[in-house]
């Protein structure tokens, strides 16, 4: 494998989460438990749209072979998305939402962290910027986890509830391939074990405060990564890339 | 061109520059925000740098739209737009001018420093109304990416805050 390919592969995994997560959270739109959250959701959203694009742009310019961040993002089949399966899971109640988006953003912090020393520039750039509004993100995120641990019997039960569901899932965040490896010899990208203990305290204090109880690590689901998907992400791809491939090279 | 009348002519190119407001935030103009980053002049063609706000602010693509069309009318062919992620736009790049505007559209401007978010707790914002530090925050998202939404306890008004970041 070429340095440049495992790179672009790399990249297909932070511009796929993101973009996953993002177009998870648009579902939202309009569908919000109240407005304020509909709004915040949006934002959050398409911060997340905005992160993946600037990813899969510096992808495609890796990869050199004539695609772009819209070819990357609209003609690519599920096998060959690399996104983790916890982004892809169905949004579910809002507790589901919301202990998703906790997991998944208290990772980010701490990847774009470590990230902005990258020796790639384009990817120190990127992440330095993401971490700002990973930052509150995980503000937004964090508050959610707290207030519904912490509030009615009802929303303390299914906010444990959804971390039952989704915890087994958080792990793949952590999994280091024999490309991460590659790309972290060269300092390009940060190992998942080295951000895990920050995470797990991050975690563990949230969880604290809103009163829930931390999963056992008893059960784990992966393969996003390596493109091995669950059947949820076709029906995402379907609706998200219906419209530039029913009308290639379609402008508005 | 000679240093002096570079920078003169960079200088002319600022000038015009400022009647291209956020399409966001009326009144602010991109230098106000900090998102225009340089103006230079190399060999005849003029280079133009901005930084996005936050990464998905559909305003900046608006907002070089807006930089195209002022540098063509003003008679310009030879120019150029390039974007600027690194170092990353900051919320204390937008200039005293700049927040004195906020102000007046009825935001509060971003209080405290970078990375101040990190904890669960939030900053202690005035109300850009009445000035009472007496507010409380409703949504950690406003109308924008880059906006909360407040409410003031002595007018009883709602508005935006404009976050630190
Ligand atoms: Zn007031």
């Amino acid at each position: 494998m070429k340095d440049d390919n495992a790179r672009f592969e790399y990249l297909l995994r932070l511009g796929d989460n993101s973009l996953i997560l993002g177009h998870r959270l648009s579902e939202w739109c309009g569908h919000g438990p109240v407005l304020e959250e509909d709004i915040a959701m949006s934002n959050i959203a398409l911060d997340l749209v905005g992160q993946a694009r600037l990813w899969l742009a510096h992808a495609a310019e890796t990869e050199g072979a004539g695609r772009d961040e819209d070819t990357l993002a609209f003609h690519r089949d599920a096998f060959d998305w690399r996104n983790v399966l916890l982004v892809e899971q169905p949004n579910g109640d809002f507790a589901h939402t919301m202990v998703r988006q906790f997991l998944f953003d208290v990772h980010a912090v701490e990847l774009y962290r470590g990230l902005s020393g990258s020796t790639d520039e384009t990817v120190a750039a990127i992440a330095a910027k993401s971490l700002k509004e990973a930052i509150y993100h995980r503000r937004h995120s964090g508050q959610w986890i707290i207030r519904m641990g912490d509030g009615t019997e009802e929303s303390h039960a299914r906010a444990q509830a959804a971390l039952d569901d989704l915890w087994g899932y958080s792990h793949e965040l952590f999994d280091d391939d024999a490309l991460v490896e590659r790309l972290v010899a060269d300092s390009i990208a940060v190992p998942g074990a080295e951000l895990k203990p920050a995470w797990d305290a991050e975690v563990d204090q949230v969880l604290g405060q809103a009163t829930l109880s931390r999963p056992s690590d008893d059960w784990r689901v992966d393969g996003g990564s390596q493109g091995v998907h669950s059947e949820h992400l076709g029906y995402l791809l379907a609706e998200m890339q219906f419209l530039p491939r029913a009308y290639p090279g379609a402008k508005w | 061109m000679t240093a002096i009348v570079t920078s003169a002519y960079n200088a002319k190119i600022r000038g015009l520059l400022d009647e291209v407001y956020d399409p966001e935030l009326p009144g602010l103009t991109i230098a106000d925000l900090g998102v225009l980053r340089g103006v230079s002049t190399d060999n005849g063609q003029v280079a133009i740098t901005l930084t996005p706000t936050y990464s998905g602010c559909p305003a900046t693509q608006v907002i070089e739209m807006q930089v195209r069309d002022v540098l063509l009318r003003a008679g310009l062919q030879d120019f150029r737009i390039d974007t600027e992620l690194a170092p990353a736009w900051s919320s204390e790049w937008i200039t005293e001018r700049g927040r004195a505007k906020l102000r007046e559209l009825g935001i509060a401007p971003p209080v405290g420093r970078r990375g101040d978010a990190s904890d669960y707790c939030d900053p202690e914002v005035e109300c850009p109304r009445c000035g009472a530090s007496n507010t409380e925050k409703i949504s950690e998202f406003g109308s924008t990416a880059c906006k909360a939404h407040y409410r003031c306890r002595a007018c009883l008004e709602p508005f935006d805050y404009f976050k630190c970041i």
